[in-house]
């Protein structure tokens, strides 16, 4: 058994916190420029060129891409070869605490949804656990913001909808979304399992990197032929037209029950923060 | 695209002269509000109390900036959602608000109360949020300090990038671009 301390992770957090929200990562960046080229709305490729504008200057100074830096979520992966020596709950929310005070990050959580008094430190995070072989705890995290997480959708649709039912129903969501969940998107679609895994799916497939396809061929396609329809939607940077309305769509399945056909659509801004960290 | 320069109060001769599409560059006073703040706001108003600013003839920037850096006069500053302040801001428009910065749809009811009061919506672009405070050069909290993010805080701006996206005569910026691009 390799033994992990506590206090190594919620460095490790910490750290994460910081990073994510203050460096646009590499994959959507480029995706955002090769995007730009091609966008013939003079609307849409000025904001583009801004998007840009503001991700180096957000880095360079080692301020928020966006004021909203989210709630932490979290997807946490341990080995069975693995001891912590501690309480891995704490030890993230603690570095949570520690990253959004130091990185003058903003604090978004309220303590009750309907008494809605501020945490203060942005905890709780949101902490999904999941075991697998090794001698490693991998760590992925992504701040999510709520300007895009409140047009997330879920659709327990029947089995007879089939696919064409899936691609209606993902098409709806971002069309409703429109400007609103700050386009371009990255679309993230679970397929499969109960409600709630349907919508664990969606959000991990948030998670993946924008230059990733589902290993599976049909979904592969999936992903490729959604991201073409949804650019067709002509909704563009901001919501202000063009044919940038998405940046990447990811899909993720799971088995599910002879009865059902779950679909949930996690949406993310352009920003599309993720970041993964092995201890 | 046109291009306009505009000083606030926002009176209503420039906002008359404001049209969907057109580019437009504030310089001078905005108030920040969302969320919690307009719950405030309006609940005042409804009790008959004095708001903590004049809204006649003012902007209201939805924001909640992140906590700025030693010596930065504001952190990332980025327009939030303008939907959630929907069922606020009819009390608002009937007060005299000249013009809201935010980002996204608004209600129907909202966009005939901005024809109806003549009034404007802009939008700034959402997570350009390090980009747009520059143009911020001044700010105070001014109320509900409490609140911290959601505070109202009086900002001073200069040449703050945003375009009309909801015009006096009700024209929909959003309705129109997206037709274009459509297939």
């Amino acid at each position: 058994m390799r033994k992990i301390r506590v206090e190594e992770i919620t460095k490790e957090v910490r750290k994460m916190c910081i990073k994510a929200n203050c460096d646009l990562s590499e994959d959507v960046l480029k995706q955002i420029e090769n995007f730009k080229e091609n966008e013939k709305s003079p609307i849409g490729k000025d904001i583009l060129e801004k998007i840009l504008l503001n991700a180096d200057i957000a880095s360079e100074k080692q301020v928020p891409i966006c004021q909203d830096t989210g709630m932490a979520v979290f997807f946490v992966e341990i080995g069975d070869k693995v001891n912590i020596e501690g309480n891995i709950k704490k030890a993230i929310n603690e570095g949570v605490r520690q990253g959004y005070k130091d990185g003058f990050l903003r604090k978004s959580v309220v303590k009750d949804p309907l008494i809605r008094d501020n945490t203060k430190d942005n905890t709780p995070a949101i902490i999904h656990y999941d075991f697998v072989e090794g001698d490693k705890i991998t760590i992925y995290f992504a701040p999510k913001g709520f300007g895009s997480e409140n047009m997330g959708k879920l659709k327990m649709l029947k089995p007879s909808d089939g696919i064409d039912g899936v691609k209606d129903f993902v098409l709806d969501t971002v069309n409703k979304a429109g400007p609103n969940a700050c386009p371009p998107l990255v679309v993230g679609v679970g397929i499969g399992g109960t409600m709630e895994k349907a919508c664990l799916l969606a959000k991990k497939a948030l998670f993946r990197d924008l230059n990733s396809y589902n290993e599976k061929k049909h979904i592969k396609d999936l992903e490729h032929e959604l991201l073409l329809k949804i650019n067709d939607l002509g909704i563009g940077p901001q919501g202000l037209g063009g044919r940038t309305t998405a940046l990447k769509v990811n899909v993720e399945t799971f088995p599910t029950h002879i009865a059902g056909l779950p679909v949930a659509v996690n949406l993310n801004c352009h920003v599309a923060r993720h970041l993964t960290v092995e201890i | 695209m046109k291009e306009i320069n505009i000083n606030t109060p926002l009176t209503l001769d420039k906002v008359e002269n404001l049209k969907a599409g057109d580019r437009v560059y504030i310089t001078g006073t905005l108030y920040t509000a969302r969320d919690a703040a307009h719950k405030r706001l309006v609940e005042s108003i409804k009790e008959g109390k004095e708001l903590p600013f004049d809204v006649k003839n003012s902007i209201i920037y939805y924001v909640g900036p992140s906590p700025s850096k030693p010596g930065e006069v504001i952190g990332s500053a980025g327009p939030t959602t303008s939907y959630r302040m929907d069922d606020y801001t009819k009390d608002l428009l009937n007060l005299g608000l000249k013009g809201m910065i935010g980002k996204g749809k608004r209600s129907l009811d909202v966009v005939k109360s901005i024809v109806e009061n003549k009034a404007v919506y802009f939008a700034a672009i959402g997570g350009a949020a390090a980009l747009i405070s520059k143009s911020i050069k001044s700010s105070e909290v001014i109320a509900y300090d409490d609140l911290a993010t959601e505070a109202i805080r009086k900002l001073y701006v200069k040449d703050f990038p945003a375009v009309v996206v909801v015009d006096s005569e009700g024209n929909n910026l959003y309705n129109i671009e997206v037709q274009k691009y459509k297939k």
